[in-house]
């Protein structure tokens, strides 16, 4: 059994948070300034120039990168073998709550009285119980032009994976420049709505570059990259070739009634950051 | 190298800017999003007196986000949003609109008919438009926090021109 103290993962999290919204991570990085380069629409050249431009700025100024520091979403993984010294959910919240009253935008409200909750909290929090003694906190602040173009299809299971690919295709077309392209694109195919949604979202997670283990879902990302790129969209919508950066899939089993996908869009200020304890 | 375009936007300048121009604009504009524009909508249907001069004014939709009283980071944020209330202040002397993403055909009617222009920044790229204000003051709706009035003297924010008078729109 080990212990960690909950005031030592609120510390530590106060600092990932307001890192994360003001360094782009260099992967993402690294597949603008590739898409800039490869990019043959001037406008959507320009729109690229003009976000890593944004990029240096905010991490020599320690300013957002985004003004809209999102909605704090964690995925904690949890070792069983873990006993933590004080609340873990109240360590996430006091520490969204200091980062977010310290330079970072609080968007969170009641969503009928619209009265902002100030501090950002509460935050929204993926509990994952594994075997083990570790503890690895994932954290994306997830702005709501992207979390708006939100889709989940509750497809039949005869349009089979042409129709996984046509319904991805669609949330990319329906959304527009919205999602603020170029983008890296959550699929999660299967399980029940909330969990293709939650797949959706941890896919953001993943660096860009990286190969999907599983060789099928691997040759479906490549697909469906390639077809939303088609659509023209663009870099701030602008039209262009590049609209998506990356397209990561999960799956899971599900039900012989159903083929559940959703997608989740992570805008160009793909901000994530882990902590392993 | 792109233009820069002074505001408030003049009728010259307005009818001079063609769909996909890169440009510059300096000089001064209002902030509105969601919860103001909405009130202003309101107020302008009630008849009574606006609290801000909107005749030739443009109006970027963002919500800033605020260190030490210092705006850090304040890009465009969705337009479409504000598809259902910007109306009203178009058919009222709003002359420019700087938001991202495409608009309703509705609005795009209503932005021809009023000779307005639609800008659209860069979203994302928030830090560097904070950049580019020089000067904040608060003119209205305080209480909104980042969603209130405020007027911005802006020194060569990087915008394209979405849609213009002649009604040619980037995103169609």
């Amino acid at each position: 059994m080990r212990t960690i103290n909950a005031l030592d993962i609120e510390k530590r999290l106060v600092e990932t948070i307001t890192r994360a919204c003001t360094i782009l991570p260099k992967d993402v990085k690294d597949a603008i300034t590739s898409a800039q380069s490869q990019e043959e629409s001037q406008r959507a050249k320009f729109a690229m120039d003009v976000l890593l431009q944004n990029a240096d700025i905010a991490e020599k100024d320690s300013v957002p990168i985004c003004q809209d520091t999102g909605m704090a979403v964690f995925f904690v993984e949890l070792g069983q073998d873990v006993h933590i010294n004080g609340s873990l959910s109240n360590a996430i919240n006091n520490a969204v709550f200091k980062a977010y009253s310290n330079g970072l935008r609080s968007s969170v409200l009641d969503p009928l009285s619209r009265e902002n909750t100030k501090g950002n909290t509460p935050a929204i929090i993926h509990y994952n119980l594994v075997e083990g003694e570790g503890l690895k906190i994932s954290f994306l602040p997830k702005g709501f032009g992207a979390e708006n173009m939100t889709k989940l299809y509750m497809l039949l299971p005869s349009v089979g994976k042409k129709g996984v690919v046509e319904a991805v295709v669609d949330a990319a077309k329906s959304a527009g420049a919205c999602p603020c392209p170029p983008y890296v694109v959550g699929v999660g195919i299967g399980g029940t709505p909330e969990k293709a949604i939650e797949m959706a979202k941890h896919g953001l997670l993943r660096e860009i570059g990286s190969i999907n283990q599983d060789k099928e879902l691997n040759e479906l990302e490549g697909e469906i990259k390639a077809r939303i790129n088609e659509l023209g969209i663009g870099a701030s919508g602008f039209g262009g070739r590049i609209t998506a950066l990356a397209v990561h899939i999960e799956k899971y089993p599900t039900h012989i009634a159903g083929l559940p996908v959703a997608v989740n869009f992570g805008c160009n200020a793909m901000r994530k950051e882990e902590v392993v304890f | 190298m792109s233009e820069e375009i002074r505001l408030p936007l003049t009728q010259k300048d307005i009818e001079s800017l063609n769909c996909g121009d890169a440009v510059l604009l300096s000089g001064t504009i209002i902030t509105g999003r969601d919860k103001a524009v909405k009130k202003l909508k309101e107020i302008i249907e009630s008849g009574e007196k606006l609290p801000v001069d909107i005749k030739d004014e443009t109006i970027f939709y963002v919500g800033p986000t605020f260190k030490d009283g210092k705006i850090t980071s304040a890009g465009p944020t969705t337009s479409k949003r504000m598809d259902g209330i910007i109306e009203p202040l178009l058919n009222n002397g709003l002359k420019g609109i700087i938001g991202k993403g495409n608009v309703s055909k509705s609005v795009q009617d209503a932005m021809k008919k009023n000779g307005a222009v639609y800008f659209a920044a860069i979203g994302g790229a928030g830090a560097l438009s904070a950049k580019c204000i020089q000067k904040v003051d608060i003119i209205c709706f305080e209480e909104y926090g980042t969603e209130a009035v405020y007027k911005f003297e802006l020194d060569k924010l990087p915008v394209i021109v979405a849609y213009d008078t002649k009604g040619n729109n980037i995103y169609e």
